[in-house]
């Protein structure tokens, strides 16, 4: 039986969050009444004409150098021409054989391990308007009417086009979100999937394993969430893979993925699709990028998700842990940074950073733990003057009051007692209370410690540290 | 004394000024004079009566109150019906946008409402400024002032013949391949395309975006430049717009053309010129050599297959520019079963033989595997003959031709022949290609007493120099010959 091995490529496209639109002074906002941010060059007047929003070009180039991509001294915009009523000139401005940026490269990390996938180009468009189909279940086959939204039409968009580089529907996925997080860190779009802010196709085609030639490739579309775009992937992966050994073989189209079905289906074939008669638009300006204006953006390109991932993993941080800190919110790596200066072990504040303080400022949104701060509670932890469950309950104080670790901890009277005398006196007085319990230890049944444990911790109100507690009593028991 | 709406804008301005004749007066005498020929032609798709009106009251309102705000101040203008006019309808002569209202004024227009002129209408074109005739106009055809039986050339045929027949005093129109220059010829007045850039298109409906170019037509070259300048300058809504300042012409109107270089186009003669037109053409060339100028002939090859390379740039340009004419936002709505149908069924009905003929023309040269062959060739050609001209303006200021090779033809008589047709436009057409500026002025008649044009083209931003020709050979010309269909007009007021 022949081993396939599955090629994929990822299409992104990204809204840009500039004040205005691509090519006119709209605003660029979402959820707003429909056909509210319009005017006559976004909807398509006769007559209006396109000026290029400079904003924009400054984040396409911004993008193309954080993927490590090489900026065209002079690109150029063309018009892609398809009919669609949601496409106001029925032509789309583009770019096609001049993108904005070329041959690039984004570090990518599985479990553990780096990945390379290239990145062919990124260029610049406009996004088209949005057709709200009425009726029928709103699909567009069976509606009875359509409304048209153009607060969309000419949002600056990016297209970001992969090498075919990634091997598995985890690996798509992976690349993906490191995507999405390094968008998210030069800041130029709200990058949000289920918004459509931010939205990924696939390319997908599969080879017998050490084949030179690539397979049929069959482009998805229509995934909401990195689960979807990775459960896609890997549906179409099996589908190809079950027709090519059924003897049959993988027709070129796009396919849609249904997420309720957990499969995808053909779209219908557009005719003529591959002929968008692409030609130099005529009312815009070749672009120049000068090369001092590339070198000042460069410079002043924020650390990306990549190269943070390194650095944490380079102070003792485990890889999985370093990747979901190096793409969580600034705010709280600022926190782990300041509390990892204040002395805190780098791989424990990442956990406590990823995980509880992550989860309790979803829950509770504030501003007022410092990361000395959490410094200090994990150094109380760490001293045995707080159980892990307790220090927890600190944190959410903490968060909410903005007080230190031990002030809260005294406060809510959950600080351990580790006053040796204190726990001698109070195991002394239990086993006295409990000579029944006593004689059945020393007969020989060890499980009874944890009933004496119990009532050692609920006479010191709980707050004894129970490894010292478990210690004296088998000591006096003993004796 | 002259009607009023005869007169030039420079003579009517200083009637305003000195208060022999208001506002109110120059608009009665257009009004008046396209109410006498209106009816035989049909200049004119919309006349804005109650915004004339309102336009011309403010004018002299202002102007009682010293706050006239110059030269085109109270004079009443046309425009062709493809620059965009707040709540004014705007057709292209075409069915697809018959009633549609636009909602913001173009940057032309709205300079013009700034300045103060007074907008009588929107005249009739060729659909969508494709064509040479103004035949091609959903509404009926214009007719030639001179011979109502004849053209008045196209596609600004309506701005030209409102111009020559006096229901405007002079009127702005568009060029994409002669579109001004030949109707202005064929009308007997001045007709000039700026340097491509130096007039916003914003608002102007496309045609074909790499060669429209915005400009006047009008009695005299001195009221072109002034049309010119009152619109000219930097738009930002138009990223095709010229950054820099705009030619200051006006100081050269009077030099003169003593050892100007005049390069007559060895190219724009011989074969299908009519003989009157080049004799026209070589007398007042001869005049201009005797008045001082240094006359050679020159060659520019590329002149020859100019217009091949631009009969397929603007159809793609067109298939592209028309695509927006669906019936899903504005303009003809024809219904089908599916949005598709319905687009479909739209743009068949809504466009005429010609854009139709453009638009499949240019979606063919621009398809998969003729792209190279049609549109990437045409552009190679754009580029020699834009290489050719800069070399030839290394050895003339100026390039002088025929306007038109024919005076105007009867209508019908190339309708069923578009190549002849696009023919027609071969002396116009090189202009566009390279985005230089060109002027023709009317310098005499031909045996049927039909007017003859004379083209001066001149280097990009070359303005000043081409307006010190145009108004040598204005002067030279003497032209001051009138419409017999005026003479016949006059005896009834
Ligand atoms: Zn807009």
């Amino acid at each position: 039986m022949t081993d396939w091995e599955p090629v994929v490529g990822i299409e992104v496209h990204v809204e840009l969050k500039t004040a205005s639109k691509m090519f006119c002074g709209c605003a660029v906002s979402f959820g707003e009444d429909p056909n509210t941010n319009i005017c006559p060059v976004c909807l398509g007047l006769p007559g209006a004409l396109p000026v290029a929003n400079a904003a924009a070009l400054e984040s396409i180039v911004r993008i193309g150098l954080a993927l490590h991509c090489q900026i065209a001294p002079q690109s150029v915009f063309h018009r892609k021409n398809y009919f669609y009523a949601d496409l106001p000139k029925n032509f789309q401005v583009s770019q096609f054989d001049s993108p904005v940026a070329i041959n690039g490269w984004l570090d990518i990390n599985l479990d553990g391990t780096s990945n390379r996938v290239g990145i062919e180009r990124a260029h610049m468009e406009e996004d088209t308007g949005k057709s709200l189909h009425q009726g029928g279940g709103g699909r567009i086959h069976s509606a009875t009417s359509t409304r048209l939204d153009f607060n969309r039409s000419g949002v600056p968009l990016v297209e970001i086009v992969s090498r075919p580089d990634l091997r598995s529907a985890a690996e798509a996925r992976a690349y993906a979100q490191d995507l999405r997080a390094l968008i998210a860190e030069l800041d130029v779009s709200d990058a949000r999937m289920e918004e459509g802010s931010i939205r990924f196709d696939a390319n997908v085609s599969v080879r017998p394993v050490g084949a030179g030639e690539l397979g049929t490739k069959v482009e998805i579309k229509n995934m909401n969430s990195f689960r979807s775009l990775e459960r896609a992937v890997a549906s179409e992966i099996e589908r190809q893979i079950a027709l090519l050994e059924g003897g049959s073989r993988v027709i070129q189209e796009t396919r849609h993925w249904d997420e309720e079905a957990g499969s995808t289906r053909s779209m219908r074939t557009k005719e003529g699709s591959s002929d968008y008669r692409y030609f130099t638009e005529p009312d815009l300006l070749p672009l120049v990028f000068a090369a001092d204006t590339v070198d000042r953006l460069h410079s002043d390109l924020p650390e990306l998700p990549a190269d943070r991932r390194s650095r944490f993993e380079g102070m003792g941080v485990a890889a999985g842990t370093a990747r979901v800190l190096a793409m969580t919110d600034p705010e709280l790596r600022r926190i782990f940074t300041e509390a990892v200066a204040a002395g805190s072990d780098p791989m424990t504040t990442a956990i406590w950073v990823t995980g509880e303080l992550t989860a309790v400022l979803r829950k509770t949104p504030s501003s007022k733990v410092a990361g000395v701060g959490l410094a200090g509670l994990l150094a109380m932890v760490k001293e045995g003057k707080l159980s892990s469950s307790a220090a927890k309950e600190v944190l959410t104080e903490m968060v909410a009051s903005g007080d230190e670790a031990s002030v809260v901890a005294e406060r809510l009277d959950l600080l351990l007692v580790s006053d040796t005398n204190a726990i001698e006196a109070a195991v002394t007085e239990v086993l006295a209370a409990q000579p029944h319990a006593v004689a059945r230890y020393r007969s020989g049944e060890e499980k009874v410690i944890g009933f004496l444990v119990g009532l050692v911790m609920r006479s010191t109100g709980g707050k004894a540290d129970p490894k010292l507690v478990n210690e004296t009593l088998r000591r006096q028991l003993v004796g | 004394m002259a009607d009023l709406a005869d007169l030039t804008v420079a003579t009517a301005g200083e009637r305003l000024a000195t208060g022999e004749a208001s506002a109110a007066d120059l608009l009665d005498a257009v009004i008046r004079r396209a109410s006498l020929t209106e009816a035989e032609l049909h200049c004119y798709v919309t006349i804005d009566h109650d915004g004339a009106r309102r336009a011309a009251e403010e004018s002299d309102h202002r102007r009682s109150r010293s706050e006239s705000r110059g030269p085109l101040d109270g004079i009443p203008l046309a425009l062709k019906d493809n620059f965009c006019t707040r709540g004014l309808e705007t057709t292209c002569s075409s069915q697809i946008l018959s009633g549609y209202r636009p909602p913001y004024d173009s940057t032309v227009v709205a300079r013009l409402r700034d300045g103060g002129a007074v907008i009588v209408g929107k005249t009739n074109l060729d659909e969508f400024a494709m064509g040479s005739s103004t035949e091609n106009s959903a509404f009926g055809p214009t007719r030639n002032p001179w011979n109502p039986e004849r053209v008045p050339g196209g596609s600004s045929g309506g701005s030209a013949a409102a111009v020559a027949a006096g229901s405007a005093l002079a009127a702005f129109g568009s060029d994409t391949g002669g579109s001004i220059r030949q109707p202005a010829a064929l009308c007997g007045v001045v007709g000039f395309k700026p340097t491509y850039g130096l007039v916003s298109r914003f608002g102007l409906v496309a045609f074909s975006s790499s060669f429209d170019q915005i400009g006047p037509l009008a009695r005299s070259v001195a009221d072109a430049l002034t049309l010119f300048e009152a619109v000219a300058g930097h738009d930002p809504l138009d990223a095709t717009s010229y950054p820099g300042t705009v030619p200051e012409a006006r100081p050269s109107l009077e030099t003169g053309v003593k050892d100007v270089r005049i390069g007559l186009v060895r190219e724009l003669s011989g074969e299908g010129y009519e003989p009157a037109v080049t004799a026209a053409t070589n007398d007042m060339v001869a005049q201009l050599e005797a008045s001082g100028a240094i006359v050679s002939e020159v060659s520019l090859p590329s002149f020859a297959i100019a217009l091949s390379a631009y009969y397929l740039i603007a159809p793609a340009e067109v298939s592209a520019n028309l695509a927006r004419f669906d019936g899903v936002r504005y303009g003809l709505r024809v219904t089908g079963e599916t949005v598709e149908e319905m687009m479909a069924r739209t743009r068949a009905e809504g466009f005429g033989p010609e854009a139709t003929r453009r638009i499949l023309l240019g979606t063919y040269a621009l398809s998969a595997g003729y792209y190279d062959a049609f549109y990437g060739q045409a552009q190679r050609v754009r580029t020699k003959l834009i290489n050719e001209l800069a070399n030839v303006f290394e050895q003339v200021d100026v390039l002088v031709s025929p306007a038109s090779p024919t005076t105007a033809f009867e209508l019908g008589a190339k309708t069923q022949d578009p190549l002849a047709m696009y023919l027609t436009d071969v002396c116009t057409i090189p202009a566009n290609l390279a985005g230089t500026p060109a002027i023709s002025i009317p310098v005499g008649l031909d045996a049927d007493g039909l007017p003859i044009g004379f083209q001066v083209m001149g280097p990009a931003l070359g303005e000043a120099r081409l307006f010190q020709v145009a108004a040598e050979v204005e002067r030279l010309a003497t032209f001051d010959h009138r419409p017999e269909i005026l003479a016949a007009a006059g005896d009834r007021l």
